[in-house]
């Protein structure tokens, strides 16, 4: 198991040498969207417009966040942890082909088509630990931008983030095929042949 | 004298910001317990992040997770406590205040209009409200916000009742392995059987209720509990779905009677964040918080 802290725009040859079950933390440029704004973003990008933002080489955060605005009017991160990623599953490698953001991050992991999307395009998925949000927000250090909050609302919108050693982040998707939960999900399975076999 | 409405709304903000704050203690042990007892580093990195994460939310009462919860209130009303229908509406008003300043994130979407951005649902379901009218002059609220993840691995099925006790268990086999690393886990699982296609759901989310290692009254339910805990465990869904670590923290079932050709069986799935708060206000306005 090795460990990364890795900056963004992320190279895709630094992708290489990353592989499952090792820890990377972020420097940079992280996005939130769910599942809104992932089909918000791919509707532009069928009609040949583009997002406000540009995912590529950054994170893409699987996340609705709790932010509190300040009277300033700037807004700071109240709990920012990861959302259940495998809603996304269904446009998630889409979005990749589309906008090559470096590094998904989740919990929960993600299946067979975004794994192979992440294998063909250069991207990995590092699993946040799920409703660890304080740790998340601990690691924001500045909210940079927010656009569609009044269309979306707050969970759905896309915040994007400047953050610092963000993490850590367990690589369950690799861009040489790997996929951890997948494995995981696939032993659940045979424990439970098992047991029920056994069962009175 | 007392504004009791002014009480119930003030103590039902302090029940949403401990519930969505600080986790129940014995869950807290039962999750630090486990992370001491977890064996290998991935599912060790994830236990620590959990407990860490726990700590941080208490000392600097923000909220645990960043889903807060789609709201919910288990009220009982005794028969001589001063306000009655009132109190739906004192509910509401002290969600709106949480939702504001504990904070907690707006989660209440109406299909058509879209986020509601108070937690209150635009035509009267939500907050969901579970009343029960009992004998005395207190009023009881717990406050129950349970997370969307989590939500979506709930199940309910109506089994062959000629399939029985075995397939009760069965199903909640099934249901824990389906939800894997979906939801967060270690799980808390309720199981709520009989009643109806719906009775059942709502008993098994009562279930959740029950303090951790607290079984059931009726030692034959109490024995089905402990023996799926130790099954469930061996399904080897582990911290976070990375198969170390543990997988289910407890289960607890309640029971209803069925119909003849009916066989019920609800499973409700709490993530790790097994939240609730509860207190008691007597007809004076004088409030007594759950040990929590």
């Amino acid at each position: 198991m090795a460990e990364f802290h890795l900056t963004t725009p992320i190279p895709p040859e630094k992708l290489e040498e990353i592989k499952v079950g090792d820890i990377v933390y972020i420097t940079g440029i992280v996005i939130t969207a769910r599942d809104e704004a992932h089909l918000k973003a791919l509707e532009l990008h069928e009609e040949g417009k583009k997002p406000p933002v540009d995912f590529k080489g950054n994170g893409l955060f699987h996340c609705g966040p709790v932010m509190k605005k300040n009277e300033d009017g700037s807004w700071t991160v109240v709990a920012a942890g990861p959302t259940t990623s495998a809603r996304m599953e269904i446009f998630q490698d889409k979005f990749i082909k589309a906008f090559h953001p470096g590094i998904i991050i989740g919990k929960g992991g993600m299946m067979e088509r975004t794994a192979k999307a992440c294998q063909e395009e250069k991207c990995i998925y590092g699993y946040f630990t799920g409703g660890a949000a304080l740790l998340a927000a601990d690691r924001i250090k500045e909210v940079k931008d927010v656009f569609w909050l009044e269309e979306l609302g707050m969970p759905e919108c896309l915040w994007v983030y400047q953050v610092e050693n963000f993490g850590p982040l367990t690589v369950t998707i690799d861009v040489h095929g790997g996929n951890l939960t997948e494995d995981s999900k696939k032993n659940i399975m045979k424990n439970k042949e098992k047991i029920l076999e056994e069962m009175k | 004298m007392k504004d009791i409405a002014q009480v119930v709304e003030d103590t039902s903000f302090e029940l949403l910001k401990v519930a969505a704050t600080k986790l129940p203690s014995e869950v807290k042990e039962t999750l630090v317990k486990g992370k001491n007892e977890t064996k290998g580093s991935l599912g060790k990195a994830q236990m620590s992040a959990i407990v860490e994460n726990v700590e941080l939310a208490e000392t600097n009462i923000k909220p645990m997770c960043q889903d807060t919860g789609l709201v919910a209130f288990f009220v009982k009303i005794g028969d001589k406590f001063p306000l009655r229908s009132e109190v739906k509406e004192i509910l509401k008003k002290a969600t709106e205040r949480a939702t504001k300043n504990v904070p907690l994130r707006p989660n209440a979407v109406d299909m058509f209009e879209g986020n509601t951005k108070t937690n209150i649902g635009l035509r009267g379901y939500v907050p969901w409200f579970y009343f029960d009218l009992v004998e005395g002059d207190k009023l009881e609220i717990i406050a129950m916000p349970k997370g969307g993840g989590s939500s979506n691995v709930g199940k309910m099925k109506m089994i062959p009742p000629g399939k029985g006790i075995k397939g009760v268990k069965e199903f909640v086999v099934e249901a824990l392995a389906a939800a894997g690393p979906l939801a967060c886990p270690p799980y808390t699982v309720g199981v709520g059987v009989g009643g109806g296609e719906d009775m059942c759901m709502n008993l098994a989310k009562k279930a959740l209720l029950r303090p951790l290692y607290h079984y059931h009254e009726d030692e034959r339910i109490a024995a089905i509990e402990k023996e799926l805990l130790q099954t469930l465990n061996q399904l080897e869904i582990g911290a976070m779905g990375l198969g170390e670590g543990p997988s289910v923290l407890d289960v607890h079932m309640e029971f209803a009677a069925r119909h003849p050709a009916s066989l019920p069986v609800g499973v409700v799935i709490s993530c790790w964040a097994l939240r609730h708060a509860g207190a008691t206000i007597d007809k004076d306005g004088n409030v007594e918080y759950h040990p929590h």
